[in-house]
């Protein structure tokens, strides 16, 4: 089946924007926030979300960190090459904070897992939120929910979601690949953003 | 509209091409790149308040040493405990093997208590090939006698990498006992692999035969080979290995640390700032002088710190080609 563009450029900006005043809305200046974006692709996000909070804000109050989970994944010996690490660069103290984590996609929650799992060997922040540009629901398996959501989806099993930035391939949108013969496409899915149209 | 091929999230190496770690010589120069690349990773790890990683909870790690350890072994077991595996050590002395039990016994009794992977130093030349023949489980080389010592030459080689920024094209001398030295050879192996130049130094009774064959130079003059070089890793002078057959290799460590030793005065005479490397432990006042082994320019200690990731990263990439067991 045809790929479907789920975001294009405008609404992909539009959804970033209101990520970052959703945050400002919960936490005002963001004094005592950690953004933490996961490696390797939630940091691309983190990146762009950090850069727009200072230009809404003027300043930037809050820390900022990118965290890489690779020795903390659940699927070590499961999959067929062992995943190499990218970096990590947290340089401020965790304890007491209230931490955001970042990344671009939620699908069955393992990642985040992995994820509080290699944030809490750094500290003990005060709380952990979570933010997410696209969450596939009904795709969890493992009880983690996110706080913030740019865009749901209701995928099905063998569907891709991919999350694309101007920084790496070129430009900013979110796709939706559907394997052929890969059966029906649950409602309401197969649209993008109004705003691209 | 054309677009770039997506950038992958997974990095472009994948694997390591062998399931043991027996040598450098059975190492690709991209299997020695995953190990950097991952020993990156760990060398964060062990920067972190929490220096641990659940990566190998389910594996469990012998180690083996028939010949006396102390850094090798402490960083090994430093590494397999920051991995979270179960690690078991043995150590030659009281043990059966002083009762008549050969290796491949030995080790297989330690295997039936269901151990994945085996770390051993043996002081024989093959020790570690030879076990990886006959018995079930990923076998690490940490010394065997005067051949290899793979991970001490991918410490060395991180360490220059670290220090310089690269390793192809950095001359490197080699200087002392390099007839008995497995660092000597497993170093000239990976360091070439790397790109890099290799020479090495010492008195000819202590210089193999046909070792220009390797493809390195040999030149005998110290002062002239510290002018050619970026790096000097001095060997150490292994006491316990000389007099083997009942010849002294040269008449005195006093006469060795006049003619091969590195001390403040000779360094200053190179008038560059060459790296100082040592594999340890160091005979201060031979191979170097205390105020060349604590001087600037020297990386003694950052080979020690980066051999637990380099450790941890050869673990980490064997025990992903384990098959998993049960479930």
């Amino acid at each position: 089946m045809k790929p479907v563009t789920l975001l294009a450029s405008k609404a992909f900006g539009l959804t970033v924007t209101r990520l970052c005043h959703q945050l400002i809305e919960d936490h005002g200046k963001l004094e005592g926030l950690a953004l933490i974006g996961l490696q390797p692709r939630g940091v691309l996000l983190a990146r762009r979300l950090r850069d727009e909070l200072r230009s809404i804000i003027g300043q930037q109050h809050h820390a900022y960190g990118e965290l890489d989970i690779t020795f903390h994944r659940d699927d070590f010996r499961h999959r067929a090459t062992p995943a190499t690490p990218s970096v990590t660069a947290l340089d401020f103290d965790l304890e007491g904070r209230k931490v955001v984590l970042v990344d671009d996609v939620l699908y069955t929650g393992r990642s985040i897992r992995a994820g509080l799992d290699a944030l809490l060997a750094f500290g003990r922040p005060s709380s952990v939120h979570l933010l997410v540009l696209i969450d596939r629901r009904f795709s969890r398996e493992l009880p983690i929910q996110s706080d913030y959501v740019g865009k749901w989806v209701d995928s099905i099993g063998d569907q891709r979601v991919t999350v694309e930035w101007k920084e790496i391939d070129g430009q900013d949108r979110v796709i939706l690949h559907t394997s052929d013969g890969g059966g029906r496409v649950a409602s309401g899915i197969a649209k993008g953003s109004t705003a691209d149209q | 509209m054309s677009l770039k091929t997506k950038s992958p999230s997974t990095p472009p190496s994948d694997q390591l091409s062998v399931e043991h770690l027996l040598g450098i010589r059975d190492l690709g120069a991209a299997d020695i790149e995953l190990i950097f690349r991952t020993a990156d990773g760990f060398k964060e790890v062990l920067g972190r308040p929490i220096k641990k990683v659940p990566s190998l909870r389910d594996i469990t790690i012998a180690n083996l040493f028939f010949e006396s350890s102390t850094r090798t072994r402490v960083s090994f077991e430093l590494a397999e405990r920051r991995l979270s595996a179960d690690v078991v050590n043995f150590s030659s002395g009281g043990s059966s093997v002083s009762k008549g039990e050969t290796l491949v016994d030995t080790v297989n009794n330690i295997l039936a208590m269901k151990v994945d992977m085996v770390v051993m130093r043996h002081p024989d030349p093959g020790a570690a090939q030879f076990l990886s023949r006959h018995v079930d489980a990923r076998i690490v080389n940490a010394g065997d006698g005067t051949h290899e010592h793979p991970t001490q030459a991918l410490l060395d080689a991180y360490s220059i990498r670290e220090k310089l920024g690269r390793v192809r094209g950095v001359k490197v001398l080699i200087v002392g006992d390099i007839l008995h030295s497995r660092v000597a050879l497993s170093n000239i192996f990976c360091l070439q692999m790397l790109g890099a130049e290799v020479m090495l130094c010492g008195p000819s009774t202590l210089m193999p035969k046909h070792i220009d064959a390797l493809g390195v130079k040999v030149e005998r003059d110290l002062d002239k080979a510290l002018r050619w070089c970026d790096v000097a890793n001095m060997l150490r002078i292994q006491l316990e290995r000389q007099n083997g057959d009942g010849i002294a290799n040269f008449p005195s460590l006093r006469e060795y640390a006049m003619l091969y030793g590195l001390d403040i005065e000779r360094y200053q005479r190179i008038g560059r700032d060459v790296v100082i490397m040592h594999p340890g432990p160091i005979n201060r006042g031979v191979e170097v002088t205390s105020e060349v082994a604590d001087h600037a320019n020297s990386i003694i200690l950052d080979q020690v710190e980066n051999g637990v990731a380099i450790r941890m990263a050869v673990l980490y990439l064997l025990a992903a080609r384990i098959p998993r067991t049960g479930v």
